[in-house]
């Protein structure tokens, strides 16, 4: 079965069992998916980030417990994806039992191999992240499009499954995004659009729903941003172009750090595809995302988890203001620490807005029955909510939710509307 | 045709006219596509050969496809235009957990729509 593979002498010894059961399980399915995805070895990977921890039925379940029934445990730092649970306010989630017992289940048996509790889509928020030229294993695809494009980490799309198999191994199949080629940029995006429009969080939202359309899995170089595109709107754009396609890396000339020109960004070949948008495209995408025009039935803002730079902000735009809508705040439980210490957090649930830590709004039921659509600045949340748990959305950003919130009808605030 | 994940199926033929997240797309209870934006939605992919371009989205995928072939609501087979190790990782762990096969490979069967395939070496 290794025909195409070359493995080194460890890689051997660990598909021998030499290594434990769960180790061997893992190795021999990430032989299989590297040959499939034509990866002439294994390489080293430093840390890894698990999807998989999230229940979505009992197969998940059923393969972390047979991993750590085998006597599993990582050999690298593992961080750990959200979960469908709030285990810091369990009350918020209104799960079925039974789901909810099997999603503890799931949570136990990842932190029982090893796994550090740290329950957030935002793994790069959290001390020590990676640095440039790192070789990882991420899954979640916001978090993994995020450490490619804005700290020039290096990971492929891992899924659930193929996430805990490296972080057992500590190893990775060496192609794709892992490789200088695969990082190559075959895609220019060339954006034209209102200069005023590089200071708005939704200009990045739409000009990732589009460039998700336009490069599929290929990797794109944007130029047209400069450095007021910071890592929150990159992180905004990124998740977004994950959803609407299957980006893994972007990269942004002059912004991101393996791009300083859109040269060397395509490796000095020609793009074989140039793309330009212009602000109807971000605009038809916004409203793409967000169409309803039903009156407010709640808020929903940090998908992925918000950073701390987001509910400071938040924080500030709120003070001394009352929500009249359910408004829902997620971040990390590090994240919310940290807002606890410098007082943001106080100030946000002084405006009446709920935390929601360790999971998402749009992957458990937790904002009830609303009596209309839900406003939310992520496109990432637009994308997926509709279809996970029926609400109409509409598209905002942090300060048009919050201003929506006070007067409960969806108002905005900048030049998308 | 390569083989991602070899194996045999047999199933009526559905080409995605645009690529679907199994993740927040497919629901593996009902067996429906979920996705409100996707042009298929409403339909059903359990027991067909499907083909599409490429997977997307969320890397979730893996999981919502395995789950998928555990209740019997799963594609026969996959049929993509690239590899793509997320599905193939989900179709894996299916067969090591349950024994169900759903073989994926990477080729072009577009004009078949419709019409039952076999997939796979006899």
């Amino acid at each position: 079965m290794t025909a195409g593979m070359r493995l080194d002498e460890a890689d051997r010894a660990t598909l021998a069992g030499e290594a434990g059961d769960a180790r061997r399980i893992a190795m021999e399915l990430l032989v299989a998916v590297g040959e499939t995805i034509g990866a002439p070895s294994l390489l080293d990977i430093s840390s890894a980030h698990i999807d998989g921890c999230l229940y979505h039925g009992l197969a998940g379940l059923d393969f972390a417990r047979k991993l750590a029934a085998a006597g599993g445990s990582v050999s690298v730092p593992t961080t750990l994806n959200v979960s469908s649970l709030d285990l810091l306010h369990p009350d918020l989630v209104r799960a079925d039992p039974e789901d909810a017992e099997r999603s503890r289940a799931q949570m136990q048996a990842y932190e029982s191999m090893g796994c550090r509790p740290t329950w957030t889509c935002a793994p790069y928020q959290l001390p020590d992240r990676p640095r440039l030229g790192e070789q990882i294993a991420w899954g979640e695809s916001n978090a993994i499009v995020f450490a490619n494009s804005v700290l020039g980490a290096r990971t492929n799309r891992y899924g659930d499954f193929l996430d805990i198999c490296c972080a057992l191994t500590g190893r990775a199949p060496a192609a794709g995004l892992h490789t200088d080629e695969g990082r190559r940029a075959t895609v220019l995006v060339d954006v034209t659009v209102p200069d005023a429009w590089r200071d708005e969080e939704l200009f990045y939202v739409g000009l990732g729903y589009v460039l998700g359309a336009i490069a599929g899995t290929a990797v794109a170089v944007i130029v047209g941003l400069d450095q007021r595109a910071d890592e929150d709107r990159l992180r905004a754009l990124g998740a977004t172009a994950a959803s609407s396609g299957a980006v893994g890396l972007f990269h942004v000339a002059g912004v991101t750090p393996e791009a300083p020109t859109a040269e060397q960004a395509l490796g000095g070949e020609p793009p074989e595809k140039v793309v330009r948008v212009g602000a109807h495209e971000v605009e038809t995408a916004l409203a793409r995302l967000g169409s309803s025009s039903e009156s407010l039935g709640a808020v929903s803002v940090g998908t992925p988890h918000a950073s701390l730079g987001e509910v400071e902000s938040l924080a500030e735009m709120c003070a001394g203001r009352k929500t009249r809508v359910p408004f829902f705040v997620n971040t990390s439980r590090d994240v919310l620490d940290r807002a606890e210490t410098s007082g943001a957090a106080g100030k946000v649930r002084g405006f009446g807005a709920t935390f929601v830590t360790d999971t998402c709004t749009y992957i458990t039921p937790i904002i009830g029955e609303v009596g209309g659509s839900v406003m939310t600045n992520s496109g990432k949340w637009a994308y997926y909510a509709p279809g996970n748990l029926g609400f109409e959305v509409v598209m905002g950003s942090l300060a048009d939710c919050v201003e929506s919130a006070v007067r409960g009808v969806a108002v905005f605030t900048g030049p998308f509307a | 045709m390569r083989a991602l994940v070899p194996g045999r199926a047999t199933g009526e033929v559905i080409v995605l006219e645009e690529s679907l997240s199994f993740w927040g797309g497919y629901d593996p209870v009902s067996g429906f596509i979920i996705d409100g934006a996707h042009p298929q939605h409403g339909e059903s992919l359990a027991g067909k050969i499907v083909v599409m371009p490429h997977g997307r989205g969320s890397s979730s995928a893996s999981s919502v496809l395995a789950e998928a072939l555990r209740l019997g609501t799963g594609p026969a087979g996959l049929v993509l235009d690239e590899p793509d190790q997320i599905l193939v990782i989900g179709s894996l762990v299916a067969r090591l957990l349950y024994g169900v096969v759903c073989p994926i490979y990477v080729g072009q069967v577009k004009e078949m729509s419709g019409e039952t395939i076999e997939l796979g070496e006899k």
